[in-house]
């Protein structure tokens, strides 16, 4: 029996997900776009989803633009509004250090057509400054890029009053909001953003779907052009039926949030708990308070996070790390960097994250494998280092 | 038992991991990351072709064919601390260095092997052309040649201790390359076919001396070629463009083919010379390891390998004190290269080596 512990990397759907999806692709072969009964009923399928998605995260469905997954709604958002703002005379980008690459690598290749891009530093628990933002925004400041919770070490971002400084400034404000939607309350009016990126799989939807929700008057200029789907903001044949799943998901997500987020809170506390209690040398990174309610990142003094990822998965125990590179193999995480950790704990550092599936026995199992498979590798460590 | 295997992506050792996997143990898949593939240098990759992304998914391909788990372990650091820096600091000291011998002593039966045995994993299997067995008589390890002769590789193994081999598997060891092939392609193994890896493989188009003053601050200093007379030929532009027994590139229009005999680092100068001038009888070796554990009593008739692709030839050898030893050879060899590995051998059994000094 295996345990999954990597819900950050992605979710197993969500009850009714699977159904739906394979119900839109039996029973509506439409095309949204087309007039006729098909398309229609097809069409009907598509407000749905984009209702449901609405729901989530108490926006207007008009105002939401169904993608093909949170990178997608990332790149549309930054490079439509920063291609919208050309020719405004704003010319400058704010972003945080600790941000996903969806984020960094898009400002990265903007930096290389001509925008100028800060990128804010976070403190030792993973928080940007809002101190810090008052003091880069400047008078050509297009546009601000902060992630709401991190995927590393789930920690939750002062959104709202960040938003508030940009906006004080005439500046956007985009949040990748990958990682909390679905899992805690993520409502676009009190987080004030003006754009807000959402991915389905994160939460229970199909693989390849997400959304992007803009504040009606925010102009974007779409990325890919060609029909008029979307209001014109996305051109392509919709994925009808794993749209339908996304709907499908984030309803779901917002009718069992209110319970499933304490339960999993109290599981990931649990588990948290055992490994500081029984793990000696063993720290957790990020704000413990400003948090997602699934996530946890521990550093395990005296290892390499890639064994005990191993060890783990050969116990079948799936968990993580937060960055991967083109390989697959772990490397130091430019988050823990930023928080200005030790070399050491960047490379040492485990993510564990929850869902709603996760059950008390399987916390239970985790918590009492990880001490000793912690002590073995340390013990050769050790055993290495005394030889050499 | 439980065993890790070294899966490069390559032919020999995917069949290692199918044999492995075959013969009823639990075995799992690490391939070694060594540096970091995206990297450039003025647009053009700073590293060459071995354990490249297509070649980690080949590997991942063939494990997943298997049925094993498979996992990447990034080495980076390692190889550089111990791969890439002595390699070039080598060619940075006028010797010619062979870094597929650091590659399995300090990562493969080192860093690898510590990572198998905190995976409780009994031995690391590789994909080289090399035996090894226990002998009840002389109650230790021997380590052997693979069974194919024009394959074989235990001249990148004599590093190896006894506590090393005893946790060490060369499941290809006893087949030729071309069984080796026939067995992938009977389990159908994407890789059945893939091209054998030549030069060195982190080195990219094999341009080793770009490489050299890549990784280094300051180029190495040019000097100049001299003959055995110390009469001025020509001048060059570094000693990492150099190895002994080489005759281009020297840039000389002396009439006669010319060789390099020797580099001397602290004149920068390379010493050319005729071809008979090239033969050695004897050398020193440093950082030398006796399979056995300890060094043979007086003076021992083996056959020495200078080189992986020298025909080892009569010789005697002597121990000259902890991890040196004297070699003396029955007749000249070409080109005894200071950096490289001379390995000691008696009919099949690896008895030592060390690095010609």
């Amino acid at each position: 029996m295996r345990i999954y512990l990597d819900y950050n990397a992605t979710a197993p759907v969500a009850p009714g997900v699977a159904d739906a999806v394979c119900r839109v692709l039996t029973d509506e072969p439409g095309n949204p776009s087309s007039i006729h009964a098909f398309g229609q009923r097809a069409k009907a399928r598509l407000d749905d989803a984009r209702a449901g998605v609405a729901a989530l995260i108490g926006a207007a469905p008009s105002d939401v633009v169904l993608t093909g997954g949170g990178t997608e709604s990332i790149n549309l958002a930054l490079r439509g509004a920063c291609d919208a703002l050309a020719d405004s005379g704003r010319r400058h980008l704010i972003t945080s250090a600790i941000e996903h690459e969806a984020v960094l690598m898009t400002l990265t290749v903007l930096e290389r057509v001509g925008w100028r891009v800060t990128r804010l530093p976070v403190g030792r628990s993973g928080l940007v400054s809002p101190a810090d933002l008052a003091a880069a925004l400047g008078t050509d400041t297009a546009l601000v890029s902060i992630m709401h919770a991190n995927n590393e070490i789930g920690t939750v971002q002062p959104v709202a009053e960040l938003a508030a400084l940009a906006k004080s400034r005439g500046a956007l404000f985009h949040t990748d909001a990958v990682q909390s939607a679905g899992k805690m309350s993520v409502q676009v009016q009190p987080l004030g953003v003006d754009l807000l990126s959402v991915s389905g799989h994160k939460f229970g939807a199909p693989k390849g779907t997400g959304a992007l929700w803009i504040r009606r008057g925010v102009r974007l200029v779409p990325q890919q052009t060609g029909g008029r789907q979307e209001r014109s903001r996305r051109a392509g044949t919709e994925n009808t039926a794993g749209l339908a799943g996304l709907g499908v998901a984030a309803r779901h997500a917002a009718a069992t949030m209110a319970d499933a987020a304490p339960r999993v809170t109290a599981l990931r506390d649990q588990l948290e708990a055992s490994i500081l209690r029984d793990v000696p040398g063993t720290t957790v990174n990020g704000d413990r308070d400003a948090r997602v309610p699934n996530t946890t990142n521990i550093s395990f003094d005296g290892i390499e996070a890639e064994s005990l990822l191993i060890a783990l998965d050969l116990e079948g125990i799936a968990i993580s790390t937060g960055s991967a590179c083109s390989s697959g193999t772990l490397e130091p995480s430019h988050v823990l960097q930023a928080m200005g950790l030790p070399a050491a704990r960047t490379r040492n550092a485990l993510r564990f994250s929850l869902g709603p599936a996760t059950t008390d026995a399987d916390i239970r199992t985790v918590a009492a494998k990880i001490p000793a498979l912690v002590d073995k590798l340390r013990r050769l460590t050790r055993r290495v280092v005394e030889v050499r | 038992m439980r065993v890790v295997v070294a899966m490069s992506g390559g032919v020999d050792s995917s069949v290692a991991a199918a044999l492995m996997a075959e013969a009823g143990h639990e075995v799992i898949g690490l391939s070694m990351q060594l540096y970091d593939q995206r990297a450039t240098v003025d647009g053009a990759p700073a590293f060459g072709s071995c354990c490249s992304l297509d070649d980690l998914h080949d590997a991942r391909r063939v494990a997943h064919q298997i049925g094993i788990p498979h996992y990447i372990v990034n080495f980076e650091r390692e190889f550089k601390a111990t791969v890439v820096n002595n390699f070039v600091s080598e060619y940075a000291a006028g010797r010619t260095p062979i870094p597929c011998v650091h590659c399995n002593a300090d990562l493969k039966f080192a860093t690898l092997a510590e990572r198998a045995a905190g995976l409780d994993a009994a031995a690391v299997a590789t994909g080289h052309y090399a035996r090894v067995h226990y002998d009840e008589e002389l109650r230790r390890y021997r380590l052997l040649r693979g069974v194919d002769g024009g394959k074989d590789q235990s001249y990148f193994l004599f590093t190896l201790t006894q506590d090393q081999l005893a946790h060490a598997l060369f499941p290809v060891g006893h087949l030729s390359k071309p069984d080796v092939r026939a067995y992938a392609e009977r389990l159908g193994l994407s890789v059945a076919d893939k091209p054998d890896s030549h030069e060195i493989c982190f080195v990219p188009d094999g341009n080793t001396a770009t490489f050299v003053e890549r990784q280094l601050a300051a180029a190495p200093p040019s000097g100049e070629i001299v003959n055995s007379d110390g009469q001025v030929l020509g001048e060059h532009g570094g000693l990492h463009h150099f190895t002994v027994g080489q005759r281009k590139g020297l840039g000389l229009s002396t009439g006669k083919p010319m060789y390099v005999l020797k580099l001397v680092p602290a004149e920068q100068q390379v010493i050319v010379g005729a071809r008979e001038e090239l033969g050695g009888l004897t050398l020193d070796a440093t950082g030398v390891n006796w399979i056995a554990g300890t060094a043979p009593d007086g003076p021992t008739r083996v056959t020495a390998r200078i080189r992986h692709r020298h025909q080892d030839a009569p010789a005697t050898v002597q121990s000259s004190g902890t991890g040196t030893a004297h070699l003396v050879f029955d007749a000249p060899q070409t080109a005894i290269t200071p950096g490289q590995a001379v390995v000691f051998y008696q009919g099949e059994d690896v008895v030592g080596g060390g690095w010609i000094r």
